[in-house]
């Protein structure tokens, strides 16, 4: 009944998933977590990483290169809308909106007016990936691509939040009044750290289009709720503490949450529900802790309406 | 060292809440001074503290630290120069970051972070020799996450934060008036012991008139956004709490009627003078 290859396949393309994806569920982890910024600019980033990437490998730039461009774009979001919080004053949930809105006009001119950009015929960071030697599948190279960037963004993530502007970084997160009477401009930790997320996840955009062979205008959409979900199981399934640990969990998190969407597919799930399934995944974990609390009748704070 | 010219701040400007906060305030601090300011509540003892600290800048006036004008410096770029411990222990420390991780925030205090690794054996060792004097044993649990220590063992590691990068002036502000009667004798012993070993500069927030009395070398008391009374050692060493209350008066112009100052536990034996 169960085909070990099949198995296999599943596991292996999940992996892949697991960590072109996880590295929006870093994102994610970065601003909800490390800064508490409620940051909904994702959805925009991850489709501008996706196309500027497509845009400029197809006008025939090296896709390693193509990559690195979608995460400075990606950079350029995160600053855009952590200029609008800590500037201007806007609420981080609404400036970050504000911007995600934003990018969907921006995407479109970036793909020169095309929702959809097919990159099936170009050089992408996997086929460049298929001509080394050894690799066989299209799996085992995917595979490779994926571990070797994973591998250098946890080494780099996992090196910068313990250094000293990293530590400033997480403290801003956990109490900002202590981060500024430590001599720290907690403005300058907020840009920084929106920043580098939402590079992270253009960056992703960047590399799932190319996985995929085309760039959408849409691809982003749900994208925050994705990651969220990916750091939440990652948190329930790992207990993780310590920098490196969370990273390792977010990712773990994220390859969970695709194999458990790979399964329900081929059980015959419809793709066009997947997000709905996301959402309620969410909500679910997000109520469980609150309703187990109230049956404990332990005091509960009013829900934050930013 | 520490020079207020006629500081002035209103909060509320051109509204029907305008306060005057503080009205034309001239203060001298003197190297190694240990101040202990007193005051009803809305006396602008607050805020004359959040004006040092570059919170937020005074409406006239100007503020000289070592002969530097730091008037308009904001908050982060003050705290180069001032340490300090707030009433609340929640705000002196980071709930979710460890002990280690807190001390080398407070470390590089005013320097500029780069991007070396924060902490290092060398550090480490620094940390548990300013945490060893506290007693606590927060020098053998660097990797204990700060959330899980109690209100007075976060309030003595932010006060050790606070003196630790040896900062030109103290600012405490009620830092023991949150804390049981024993943890509060405990971290303000430790106050005493931090102040006189590093010799600093200190200016001591409290509603407590024995605690005002018993520490440090100079009395300050504050009303309506003014310095009433200004006391040095000398001047204040018979003094009791009745005397304090008759030179408010005196100096106010106005019968003392703040139940607060009075009625605060640590005041007890000497409202009993009365």
């Amino acid at each position: 009944m169960l085909d070990p290859a099949a198995v296999g396949r599943l596991l292996g393309f999940s992996l892949y998933e697991g960590l072109a994806f996880g590295f929006v569920a870093i994102g994610i982890y970065l601003t909800f977590r490390v800064l508490a910024f409620p940051d909904l600019t994702v959805d925009g980033s991850f489709a501008l990483g996706a196309s500027v990437a497509a845009v400029l490998i197809i006008y025939g730039v090296n896709p390693f290169l193509a990559t690195l461009a979608a995460l400075g774009a990606g950079l350029c979001a995160g600053l855009a809308t952590s200029l609008l919080n800590t500037k201007l004053k806007i609420p981080a949930l609404l400036a970050s909106i504000l911007v995600m809105v934003g990018l969907y006009s921006i995407n479109l001119r970036v793909m020169g007016g095309k929702p959809n950009l097919p990159l099936l015929r170009e050089t992408t960071i996997f086929s460049l990936a298929s001509r080394l030697p050894g690799l066989e599948s299209r799996l085992e190279y995917y595979l490779v691509v994926a571990g070797v960037l994973a591998v250098i963004v946890f080494l780099a993530l996992n090196w910068f939040l313990r250094t000293e502007i990293g530590l400033a970084l997480r403290a801003t997160g956990d109490n900002e009044q202590m981060v500024r009477g430590a001599g720290v401009d907690t403005d300058k930790t907020t840009i920084l750290g929106v920043s580098i997320a939402n590079g992270l996840v253009a960056f992703s955009g960047g590399v799932v289009a190319q996985g995929q062979g085309f760039s959408d205008v849409n691809m982003g959409v749900g994208m925050i709720i994705m990651g969220l979900a990916a750091v939440i199981i990652g948190e329930a399934l790992f207990r993780p503490k310590g920098v490196a640990r969370l990273l390792l969990a977010t990712l773990g998190g994220t390859f969970v949450y695709r194999l458990v969407i790979s399964i329900a597919l081929r059980m015959g799930l419809r793709a066009g529900d997947l997000k709905l399934i996301t959402a309620v995944i969410v909500i679910i974990a997000l109520a469980v802790p609150y309703l187990q609390k109230r049956i404990r009748r332990e005091w509960l704070p009013p829900a934050p309406r930013w | 060292m520490l020079k207020l010219r006629r500081i002035s701040k209103v909060f509320s400007k051109g509204t029907i809440d305008q306060v005057r906060a503080l009205d034309k305030i001239d203060l001298a601090v003197n190297s190694g001074d240990y101040i202990t300011i007193i005051g009803s509540n809305g006396a602008g003892k607050t805020t004359l503290l959040n004006i040092i600290a570059g919170v937020y800048p005074p409406e006239n006036g100007e503020i000289i630290l070592n002969g530097r004008n730091i008037t308009r410096l904001c908050e982060y770029r003050c705290a180069k120069f001032v340490g300090r411990v707030y009433q609340d222990p929640h705000v002196g420390t980071a709930a979710k970051m460890t002990i280690e991780e807190n001390m080398a925030m407070a470390l590089l205090r005013g320097q500029p972070r780069g991007l070396r690794v924060a902490s290092n054996k060398q550090r480490r060792e620094l940390f548990r020799v300013a945490l060893a004097p506290l007693g606590l044993g927060l020098e053998k649990r660097l990797n204990a996450l700060v959330g899980t220590l109690s209100g007075g063992q976060r309030q003595a590691l932010a006060l050790v934060m606070a003196t630790l990068s040896k900062p030109a002036i103290l600012l405490l502000d009620e830092h023991i008036a949150t804390l049981d009667p024993r943890t509060a004798q405990i971290v303000l012993d430790l106050t005493d012991m931090v102040v006189k070993r590093e010799k600093m500069t200190t200016i001591m927030v409290t509603h407590n008139m024995e605690l005002a009395l018993r520490h440090g070398n100079r009395l300050i008391m504050m009303h309506k956004g003014r310095i009433v009374v200004d006391m040095n050692q000398a001047q204040r060493s018979d003094l009791t709490i009745h005397d304090l209350v008759v030179a408010f008066e005196r100096a106010s112009g106005e019968e003392f009627a703040d139940d607060s100052v009075l009625l605060h536990p640590g005041n007890v034996v000497g409202s009993a003078d009365l």
